[in-house]
């Protein structure tokens, strides 16, 4: 009696556990359902270059996409990943395990990209990567599920290095991010200095994300006596850094190799003003990216679109172009062959006009390599860029043989 | 003997848990029911600490996370079977353990605690410095190895079943460890430390040797994890993530058999239903911190057991 | 030139170290007055510190106030919610073990930064060095943002008047002797709870302090507590725990000698902390200025 009484107690403490447990789902809809998980960071250093405006760029998307699909709905989830791999790539499982998302989009962070592409494989389900920097994405650890939209490493430092190298500037000291994007970044940018005939002086790579003070690298950086600071960083971080940079009064050329209008934005012109930097995306760029930003400008007022947030629009309307071809049925069945159709599609939208993706998932579009203009120069609102050069895909991009992607056949 | 020297409601609990665990994936996302395993397996080796001989290692993860790196890398590199990978996880963790906990027993009481966390501090730095752990990408996308070398654990189900083996095995031996002549010395220490020493026992010796067991049932604790989620990272190794631990034995009750079990269900469970909503988990995990302290000191199994009069 | 070495980054980063070594003073100073009469390790102390930057990023967001009554208003807000925190929690543990007062404060940090993060989110919000403070000052060997070497001396001034306090004052003696005998204090007629009560609200308020001085360097980030935290620990633990001019000492000391491994050996600047403790526990238990016990 008495011991009964007891291990009924256990049986509805551990039952009341159990009961409260993510259980499984059962659905029964009547419309089949798409689902697309927007994850990115939405509280760190890259929450405004990402964050809340990539998940409205992929809503629109959607809403625009909504009268030409045939025969299905889609759904936008959301997650922030902390800039953590380990929970970016549980909650990429989760999601294509239990959640029934048939596409990830925007991931910034190269290290949780990977992490996630890695999932995208083993599930075979689709990944589109709009947010992350690393040129190992499209080379070395490419895979046949990922699509690599809107900028890389590679590309910055062809762009942005190379104007840079070319007005003079041909000894570096970096100021680089401790994981994957910085040193990828720091290693692509460091080629093309040396197959200018230019040095490196040294570097600092500094833990992220977590580190607000920049002042002691500004000092190594100084006393190196290299002519260029390299910010091999992004975000908050490149911000910070430039900033102080100014504080402590350091009299070399900054060299943001990565920076968003959303940067220059929280800099300020008199900051900012004077820089080069590459996008493949500037709002004010010709009509339609005026009328895209027009669409957006609604839901995220304080937060003109980037390059980024564009490529999760555009990503996503292509991913969705592409279901219409294969079928409803055909991203539940092989993520693989979605991407295979993805890539024999020719792109077209509003952010990046036409273009394509290539075999080894990168997507070909132009590089801009922009100045940011002064305080004087600046008319309104926003408007931040001067146009310097335009790459067309050929050259803004690592060429297809370069990357060592296993995909591409020799 | 059949019980192990279990009494008659812990067997009844652990019929209730052997239950679960078996009926659990088919409601469950069996991916969470073995993280809720990993952890309720290492949150029972900083029992054995914590619960039998008072000693508050507050750096645990760095014997857990050490476990998620070996095994992680032995999987992805040497392309060892899994129970080898866990197993080394173990290994390295118990040496670690063996070196630091020699380090450590030398001081008592809250300098015991610091002097782990220090080391626990110096083992995060290694692990962002040491080219093997990837930094702060970690060790990614790591292939499930075979189990034996050639059971593909490929299938979630599949490593679930090793996992829940593991897991019993780890519970069991720690139960076997508590109740053993060893046991009963450790509790000797915990309760009365000088008295112990006058009776005889080299005092260190026991605890360098409960150390050392704890440390590596952390580390196949880890080593599992890595081999469940693919990845191992530096999230594991941080001082945050010993503070978890202390959490969850805290709230499933130090000292009962199946407190930190307890503990470990709820805590998985507050993280996945919160974590779409921010930092509701550290607020909840602060709140949950500050009730323990306030109301329920011995967690909610030593409530329960104190209440119905079992030891649980 | 030194040894054909050129001393003037290792100069640079040491004055930078000691701009960290300013906080760390700071902090564990409160840390220690703490230990030394409540007997609780108060692991809140680094979100109190936080909450110090949070409170005077509110004050000019909400109210305009600036950073000069902020370096009044938000020591004695933290410090009220510190005297809030003792009268309803603290003061029920004093019977207890050391544990339950680390463990109980955790929670409280774990507390406040959530609720912060929910609010500002991770990578936080900044707060621009006051008027007054800016620009740069050239030492001859580096240029120094004029605002860090405020910090350096205000936190110094601060550390040596409360030291001297506790030292040379009645109100010191008092504390001093309720640290060594309560019951003794308590027979002579002294508030012994309300003093206690009164000694959190101050450390606590200290805290504060170096919050509203670091909001400018560092910017307003949730994390900034569990940043410092643990290395603020060390120092206590370094120094001697309970021991004043240890903790202000070692603080100091720390920053120097981080500024000094930032000059040749970066990566390791985090964990020196560690190694001086592991060695000084092991080597001298009672701290650098510790009695032994």
């Amino acid at each position: 009696m008495e011991i009964s009484r007891r291990s009924l107690l256990n049986t509805v403490a551990t039952g009341a556990a159990v009961s409260a447990l993510p259980l499984r789902r059962a659905r029964a809809q009547a419309k089949p359902v798409i689902k697309i998980g927007v994850l990115n960071d939405q509280s760190g250093p890259y929450r405004d270059t990402g964050g809340t405006t990539s998940v409205v760029c992929t809503k629109q998307a959607v809403a625009e996409f909504a009268s030409q699909m045939s025969g299905y709905t889609v759904e936008v989830i959301t997650a922030d990943h902390q800039n953590k791999p380990d929970v970016g790539a549980a909650i990429a499982r989760q999601w294509y395990d239990q959640e029934g998302v048939d596409m990830i989009i925007d991931v910034p962070n190269s290290g949780v990209a990977l992490a996630v592409a890695g999932v995208a494989k083993d599930k075979n389900k689709v990944h589109i990567n709009s947010g992350a920097a690393t040129s190992d994405l499209t080379g070395a650890q490419c895979n046949a599920n990922i699509v690599h939209w809107t900028y890389d490493t590679w590309m910055l430092a062809q762009s942005t290095g190379g104007a840079t190298v070319k007005a003079g500037g041909d000894s570096w000291y970096f100021i680089t991010a401790d994981y994957a994007f910085g040193h990828k970044l720091e290693s692509d940018t460091t080629d093309l200095i040396k197959a200018a005939k230019g040095s490196v002086k040294g570097s600092s790579s500094y833990p992220f994300p977590g580190t607000t003070d920049f002042s002691s690298f500004l000092l190594q950086a100084q006393s190196s006596g290299a002519k260029v600071l390299g910010l091999a960083n992004a975000g908050g971080d490149t911000i910070n850094s430039i900033k102080q940079a100014k504080e402590f009064g350091l009299t070399m050329d900054i060299a943001a190799l990565l920076m968003f209008i959303t940067d220059v934005n929280a800099l300020g012109l008199d900051v900012a003003g004077g820089l080069h930097l590459t996008e493949s995306f500037y709002w004010d760029l010709n009509d339609k990216t005026r009328a895209f930003t027009k669409r957006i400008l609604p839901q995220s007022p304080d937060n003109y679109p980037n390059m980024d947030h564009a490529g999760c629009y555009a990503g996503s309307l292509h991913f969705m172009k592409t279901i219409n071809k294969m079928g409803v049925a055909a991203p539940k069945a092989s993520g693989r062959d979605i991407v295979t159709a993805m890539k024999a599609i020719p792109t077209e939208d509003d952010c990046f006009g036409k273009g394509s993706i290539r075999e080894d998932g990168r997507g070909m579009f132009n590089s801009y390599l922009f100045q940011v203009k002064k305080p004087a120069e600046s008319k309104g609102k926003w408007d931040y860029y001067k146009l310097v050069q335009t790459s067309e895909p050929a050259q803004a991009w690592r060429p297809l043989n370069a990357g060592g992607c296993p995909l591409v056949k020799a | 003997m059949f019980s192990l020297g279990f009494t008659r409601p812990q067997l009844i609990a652990l019929a209730v848990m052997v239950a679960v665990i078996a009926i659990a994936p088919m409601a469950v996302y069996p991916v969470f029911m073995m993280k809720i395993m990993c952890f309720a397996l290492f949150a029972c080796a900083f029992n054995l600490l914590i619960g039998y001989v008072g000693l508050l290692s507050f750096g645990h993860a760095a014997y857990f996370g050490m476990g998620c790196y070996l095994s992680a890398y032995a999987a992805k590199h040497w392309g060892f079977p899994a129970e080898i990978c866990v197993l080394l996880g173990g290994i390295v963790a118990a040496a670690m353990g063996a070196v630091f906990g020699a380090i450590a027993i030398k001081r008592q009481g809250i300098y015991f605690s610091m002097i782990t966390l220090a080391l626990a501090q110096f083992t995060y730095f290694l692990c962002t410095q040491m080219a093997f752990t990837g930094g702060e990408d970690g060790i990614q996308n790591v292939p499930r190895p075979f189990l034996l070398g050639f059971l593909s654990l490929s299938n979630d189900m599949a490593i679930y079943w090793m996992v829940a083996v593991v897991f019993l095995v780890g519970f069991l031996a720690i139960f076997r460890i508590i109740h053993s002549p060893f046991g009963q010395v450790l509790k000797a220490i915990r309760e009365n430390e000088p008295r112990a020493i006058s009776l005889g026992y080299r005092v260190d010796d026991y605890k360098l040797l409960a150390f050392v067991l704890s440390t590596f049932i952390a580390g196949a604790a880890g080593g599992m994890k890595s081999l469940v989620f693919g990845i191992a990272s530096l999230s594991d190794v941080t001082w945050q993530a010993s503070g978890q631990i202390v959490l969850t034995n805290l709230l499933g009750g130090m000292g009962t058999v199946f407190g930190p079990v307890v503990g470990a269900v709820i805590i998985n469970t507050l993280e996945f239903y919160l974590s779409p909503f921010g930092s509701w988990v550290t607020i909840t995990q602060g709140l949950i911190f500050v009730a323990c302290v306030m109301v329920f000191r011995r967690g909610v199994i030593g409530e329960l057991g104190a209440r119905f009069k079992v030891a649980l | 030139m030194l040894f054909g070495y050129n001393l003037s980054p290792i100069l640079a980063q040491s004055v930078l170290g000691m701009v960290n070594g300013a906080f760390y003073a700071l902090l564990s100073l409160g840390l220690a007055i703490i230990f030394g009469l409540l007997n609780i390790i108060n692991f809140a102390h680094g979100a109190l510190y936080m909450l110090g930057a949070v409170v005077s990023y509110l004050l000019l967001h909400f109210l305009g106030i600036g950073y000069w009554p902020a370096l009044v208003l938000a020591p004695l807000i933290v410090g009220a919610f510190g005297v809030l925190l003792e009268r309803t929690m603290i003061n029920r543990l004093y019977k207890l073990d050391h544990l339950y007062g680390l463990l109980l404060t955790f929670g409280v940090a774990l507390i406040l930064e959530g609720i912060v993060r929910n609010s500002i989110g991770s990578s936080g919000v900044t707060y621009s060095v006051p008027e007054a403070l800016r620009g740069a000052t050239r030492l001859g060997f580096m240029i120094m943002p004029t605002y860090r070497l405020w910090v350096v001396v205000a936190s110094f001034v601060i550390c040596i008047t409360t030291w001297l306090i506790l030292e040379k004052t009645p109100i010191g003696a008092t504390l001093r002797a309720a640290t060594e005998n309560a019951a003794l204090v308590q027979s002579f007629g002294v508030n012994v709870p309300r003093l206690i009560t009164l000694t959190y609200g101050a450390g606590v308020g200290l805290a504060g302090l170096a919050g509203v001085m670091a909001a400018p360097v560092y910017s307003v980030n949730p994390n900034m507590g569990s940043d410092v935290i643990i290395v603020v620990f060390a120092v206590v633990v370094i120094g001697g725990m309970g021991s004043i001019l240890g903790s202000i000492l070692t603080g100091f000391g720390l920053g120097l000698l981080e500024g000094l491994t930032k000059s040749i050996y970066p990566e390791a600047s985090g964990v020196v902390v560690f190694v001086l403790m592991i060695v000084v526990l092991l080597t001298r238990p009672a701290g650098l200025f510790g009695k032994a016990a």
